[in-house]
């Protein structure tokens, strides 16, 4: 019976509890076995459909809700917790920091040799992993708890979409991505032109 | 493979089918595919299970998109509207315009996108402004001359910031694309992608630039997300000292310049008026924007000209 199990659940798509070799055996067994045949079939939809659920349910790593990932190319990291704050350094793309304190919308972080403020739209909650391992990358499927850097739509594939579509230019894009206003010159231009922000900037 | 699992897994998936409710369907066809893959010897039963939990994560569709994946859909999408509108080779406008957005982009609910927010001026007397997901904003000539004032220009750039935001491309993307792509991602484990695999992953690609771009350039978001950018944009002005009016401004002029039935704004826009009505709701009456001087002169110093 317990073999008959087993074959139900190979069928559901849950991984196998057997080598391959004694699996194909049951399997031959269990062809030869009219009555036991019946059965299989009964267990398997049973199995398939509680495999189903219990499948979504399944929680791999649980994340540590202190430490966050950067989820961007780069972050000014603060002094205060406003936009008007100076810049005190920068964290990168996967730099992982322990949450200190928050306030509105802006996280205090250390991590990556830098501490002081950061907007929380630079972090999630995911670990960012850079260059993934098997097991990772089997974690990161889920979606909930990592996210690997560079995979699915990446640089590969546009590059892949250029060579099919060669009408399409990119040398625009590629200039405009090379306008970065620094904060200073930002705060310039408020100040020139009487512009005055409520409490500081970005909630 | 034998009667035995064929029948099983083929009782299997018309039974789960029939048996659960239709939002459960996405992770349930994901369950069979895994199941079919592995049973048939396409996929190892490890593969099969990432697989599985790919599928679970599709339920969330456009959120299961990384702030990087959006990225590269941004830079696509911006390349497409640049080949239908010529850029502005201008650089002073083009500065102005990056300073202007980029600062009110500070005040937005997401000031931090992968790439940041950078802006260009489109050489087409169209009214017209588009926003790619992770920010590249583009905005038309004849846009920027339906403004008469910097508060009036910031407020369509705070309206597509909004966009950028609430990610309104993204959800263009139709939801079978996000499907495919997770899948190919999780079959793919640790190697890196094969031919197969990039093939696949640059057709759910090409797929989802061709959902936004067809939205955003021809058919136009609901009249839902229009309001909700409009209310991203009111917030922004207020948070940075900018005048709200200027949105009711350059709406109130919009609607002198719109050519009805042309291949522009009043094609893929609720109507000037219609948008008035809810920005009065939320900021008061419609005053007239009090110009300062030195807004005024670097406006016309950069934007005037062109």
């Amino acid at each position: 019976m317990i073999q008959i199990k087993q074959i139900a659940a190979m069928a559901a798509g849950l991984p196998a509890m057997l080598p391959a070799r004694s699996a194909t055996r049951l399997h031959r067994y269990a062809k030869h076995c009219g009555q036991a045949a019946l059965q299989a079939r009964r267990i398997a939809l049973q199995a398939g459909l509680t495999a189903a659920v219990m499948m979504t349910a399944t929680a791999v790593v649980t994340a540590s809700a202190a430490t966050m990932s950067v989820q961007v190319k780069e972050a000014p990291v603060r002094a205060t917790p406003s936009f008007v704050g100076k810049v005190v350094g920068a964290l990168a793309y996967g730099d992982q920091v322990e949450i200190r304190q928050t306030q509105g919308a802006w996280s205090k972080v250390a991590g990556a040799g830098v501490s002081g403020w950061l907007h929380t739209s630079a972090l999630s909650s995911r670990k960012i992993v850079l260059a993934a391992g098997q097991e990772q990358a089997k974690v990161a499927a889920s979606g909930d708890e990592l996210a690997l850097a560079g995979k699915g739509f990446n640089s590969d594939v546009e590059a892949q979409f250029k060579a099919g579509h060669k009408d399409i230019d990119f040398t625009w894009i590629n200039r405009m991505e090379k306008i970065k206003v620094p904060s200073s010159e930002m705060q310039g231009f408020l100040k020139d032109g009487d512009v005055t922000p409520r409490e500081g900037g970005a909630k | 493979m034998s009667p035995l699992y064929r029948y099983a897994i083929l009782s299997l998936c018309v039974l789960a089918l029939a048996g659960l409710p239709a939002c459960k369907t996405m992770d349930t066809l994901s369950e069979i595919g895994a199941g079919v893959a592995v049973a048939t010897g396409v996929a190892t039963p490890q593969q099969g299970e990432s697989i599985k939990k790919a599928g679970s994560a599709v339920g969330k569709t456009f959120e299961a998109i990384t702030p990087e994946q959006e990225y590269y859909i941004g830079r696509t999408v911006g390349a497409v509207v640049l080949n239908q509108y010529k850029p502005l080779d201008n650089e002073a406008a083009n500065h102005y315009l990056n300073v202007l957005g980029q600062t009110l982009a500070q005040f937005s609910d997401k000031p931090e996108t992968f790439g940041g927010y950078h802006f260009l001026v489109m050489e087409t007397e169209d009214v017209n402004a588009f926003s790619a997901p992770g920010g590249l904003i583009f905005i038309s000539r004849g846009m920027i001359r339906c403004c008469q004032n910097e508060d009036a220009l910031a407020a369509v750039l705070a309206h597509e910031i909004g966009h950028v935001e609430l990610q309104h491309g993204l959800q263009a993307i139709n939801k079978s694309r996000v499907t495919s792509a997770l899948t190919i991602l999780a079959a793919e484990s640790a190697k890196s992608f094969g031919g197969q695999e990039l093939a696949q992953l640059t057709e759910a690609f090409e797929g989802s630039i061709t959902d936004i771009t067809a939205t955003m350039m021809n058919n136009g978001y609901s009249r839902g997300f229009e309001r909700q950018a409009d209310r991203a944009a009111v917030t922004i002005l207020q948070r940075s000292g900018y005048d709200p009016n200027g949105l009711t401004a350059m709406l109130t002029q919009m609607k002198k310049q719109l050519k009805s039935g042309g291949h522009d704004f009043a094609k893929t826009h609720p109507s000037p008026d219609s948008r008035i009505e809810d920005i009065v709701k939320w900021v008061g009456p419609v005053k007239p924007v009090v110009s300062h001087p030195v807004r005024q002169a670097r406006f016309q110093a950069a934007a005037g000209k062109i």
